[in-house]
């Protein structure tokens, strides 16, 4: 049994951009959510983005993986356009074979699990490396064996989410996306669901990911997390990226006094 | 350890925890004088000359009565069988963003609840009448690519088959409708961003949950169905009622052969609903609530609930 290796950190000088994010605007109805946001993650980077409710934390990670259409902008993952094609000068939605096989390369981690209730663990981490991967049954499970040894969950292989705690579950959670070998990770406030003593095994989780070098993005009120794990932090209000930068500086020392009064309420 | 809560009471030390169940003189009355009426219908049914149970045991295995069940049990499981595929079907469609489908499905739910069940078979038996050829292509633009005599497409059979899968879809539709809404839309989020289309988030992730606010009120179409293809006799079908009617009309026992077609009624729709029952513990599957029970722990339910003071030792919690 291996553990499947994920992607190495940012080689040395050698950049490599995974996600780009260029220009992004979103609108529900009336509400301009997200007014035009840049950023650029790296191979093996952690990027944690905080904020106020409302945001648009969650649109904006949404948007990534095509969950939401987008009004303005560009989405790129290893270069390639995600949900849309150029036609001419207009962009058209991709059909949702190419949609669906987008969204492989990226995992998502809801703030609600949702796992999949009538589905024991190992068929929840298993569904789709064989059903959409067309992986080999076997192979898959000792994957999603050697992942779920990873979460410290081996021994919940056969049970039902619903009888797993909230940490637990999320845990799941992290191990089916991680099924995928996805090329980068899209946390959406993982642990803001949870019970106080839970929050912990999760975040550890994910800090073990972090130190393996898995490409991740995470919106997060953890700024403990954010401090110790991210390499950079992005901090947005209004639909608009208003500071960003090593943890050390824009959450110890921001510039902006949105992001000042911002940090004072939360820290 | 027990489920039964109302007339519960908890003595004893910590280690040996006694549920004693006390049981109210009330209920023992209330049981005396319904097992006292029972007995009461009892005698009378067997007592009353004019029921002819003899008649009753004479008809119930003939010829004509068993194959009027059988034409019976055929057109409930033909149509339920159509019926719940084309719920199915018209369910998405209402579902889905595309307007035309969702129009096309909200049309057909509306027509085909909207007007009398009984009207909709009558117009199938007539149809012929009303178009004596049916002819399949494009209107007005395409070539004829199929045609035939209505008359001998829509036989009595075909008509009530129609009839009864037609209307049936239109009501399961909704309740396959209910089912998919009822499902948290996380789960849908959490398919597609796994890399699933549609389509098989609907089969492998979103159905299966849906069954279970699906299949109780699908179990009561089925039992409605069994007695709605009583309507068939219209287009001259003998079903099982039909075919009782047209022995009496013949030999004037009207209420032994109404009793022989109601017995059959009620042994189909018995075992329709220890089949429903298994069919919900198939789905039960993970959820967090008890399985219901089967017919047969029902009736012994019955009988050990009113057990005066039965004492139950809890297990020892340290
Ligand atoms: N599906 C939707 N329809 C309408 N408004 C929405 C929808 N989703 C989010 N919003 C609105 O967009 C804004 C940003 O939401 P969100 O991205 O969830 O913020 P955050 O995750 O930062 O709390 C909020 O004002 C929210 O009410
Ligand atoms: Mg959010």
């Amino acid at each position: 049994m291996t553990v499947p290796t994920i992607p190495a950190g940012p080689v040395a000088g050698k950049r490599e951009v995974v996600l780009r994010v260029t220009g992004l605007k979103k609108r529900f109805g009336p509400l301009e959510v997200l007014k035009g946001v840049d950023l650029i993650v790296e191979r093996g980077e952690v990027m944690c983005i905080i904020g106020p409710s409302g945001s648009g934390k969650s649109t904006l990670l949404r948007s990534m993986n095509h969950l939401e259409e987008i009004d303005g902008g560009r989405v790129e993952l290893d270069g390639e356009l995600v949900g849309y094609r150029l036609h001419g000068q207009k962009y058209v939605t991709l059909p949702e074979k190419l949609l669906a096989r987008q969204r492989t390369k990226m995992g998502m981690v809801f703030q609600s699990f949702n796992l999949f209730p009538h589905m024991t663990v190992l068929q929840n981490i298993i569904e789709s490396p064989v059903g959409v991967l067309k992986q080999d049954p076997k192979e898959a499970k000792e994957t999603a064996m050697a992942l779920l040894g990873k979460v410290g969950l081996a021994e919940k292989a056969q049970q039902y989410p619903r009888q797993l705690s909230g940490g637990q579950q999320q845990r799941v959670a992290i191990a089916r996306a991680l099924a995928m070998k996805p090329r980068v990770m899209l946390f959406d406030e993982p642990t803001s669901a949870l019970d106080p003593e839970l929050v912990g095994e999760v975040l550890d989780v994910m800090k073990d990911l972090a130190l393996e070098g898995l490409t991740m993005v995470v919106v997060t009120h953890e700024m403990g997390f954010a401090r110790e794990v991210a390499d950079s932090v992005l901090f947005m209000d209004g639909g608009v990226v208003v500071e960003r930068g090593h943890p050390h500086d824009v959450l110890l020392n921001p510039q902006m006094p949105r992001t000042k009064e911002f940090l004072s309420k939360v820290l | 350890m027990s489920t039964v809560s109302d007339t519960r009471s908890v003595i004893g030390s910590p280690d040996e925890i006694r549920v004693a169940h006390r049981a109210h003189w009330g209920w023992w009355v209330l049981t005396g004088f319904v097992l006292l009426c029972a007995a009461g219908i009892v005698q009378m049914l067997f007592t009353n000359p004019n029921l002819e149970w003899n008649v009753v045991a004479g008809w119930f295995f003939s010829q004509s009565i068993v194959f009027g069940l059988l034409r019976t049990l055929e057109l409930t499981v033909l149509a339920m069988f159509f019926g719940i595929l084309l719920g199915m079907l018209t369910a998405v469609m209402r579902l889905s963003p595309i307007k035309i489908l969702s129009t096309v499905a909200w049309f057909y739910t509306w027509f085909f609840r909207g007007t009398p069940l009984l009207v909709q078979l009558i117009f199938w038996y007539n149809l012929a009448a009303l178009f004596p050829t049916i002819d399949i292509g494009i209107p007005f633009v395409g070539p004829t690519v199929w045609s035939g005599n209505a008359n001998q497409i829509v036989t009595p059979f075909m008509a009530a088959l129609l009839g009864l899968a037609l209307n049936e879809g239109a009501y399961m539709s909704e309740i396959v409708r209910g089912g998919i809404l009822s499902v948290d839309q996380g789960q849908q989020e959490a398919a597609v961003a796994l890399g699933m289309r549609t389509s098989r988030a609907l089969r492998r992730v979103i159905l299966p949950q849906a069954m279970r606010v699906i299949v109780p009120p699908t179990g009561n179409q089925v039992i409605g169905m069994l007695k709605s293809t009583s309507l068939v006799s219209v287009t001259s079908m003998p079903e099982l009622l039909y075919s009782a009617q047209l022995v009496y009309n013949r030999t004037f026992q009207t209420i032994p052969l109404l009793i022989v077609a109601s017995i059959w009624y009620l042994i189909v729709t018995s075992v329709l609903s220890v089949i429903q029952y298994y069919i919900e513990r198939h789905y039960a599957k993970g959820g967090r609530r008890a399985l219901p029970l089967t017919p047969w722990e029902k009736v012994k339910r019955m009988f050990t609930r009113f057990t005066p003071a039965q004492t139950i030792t809890a297990d020892r919690r340290a």
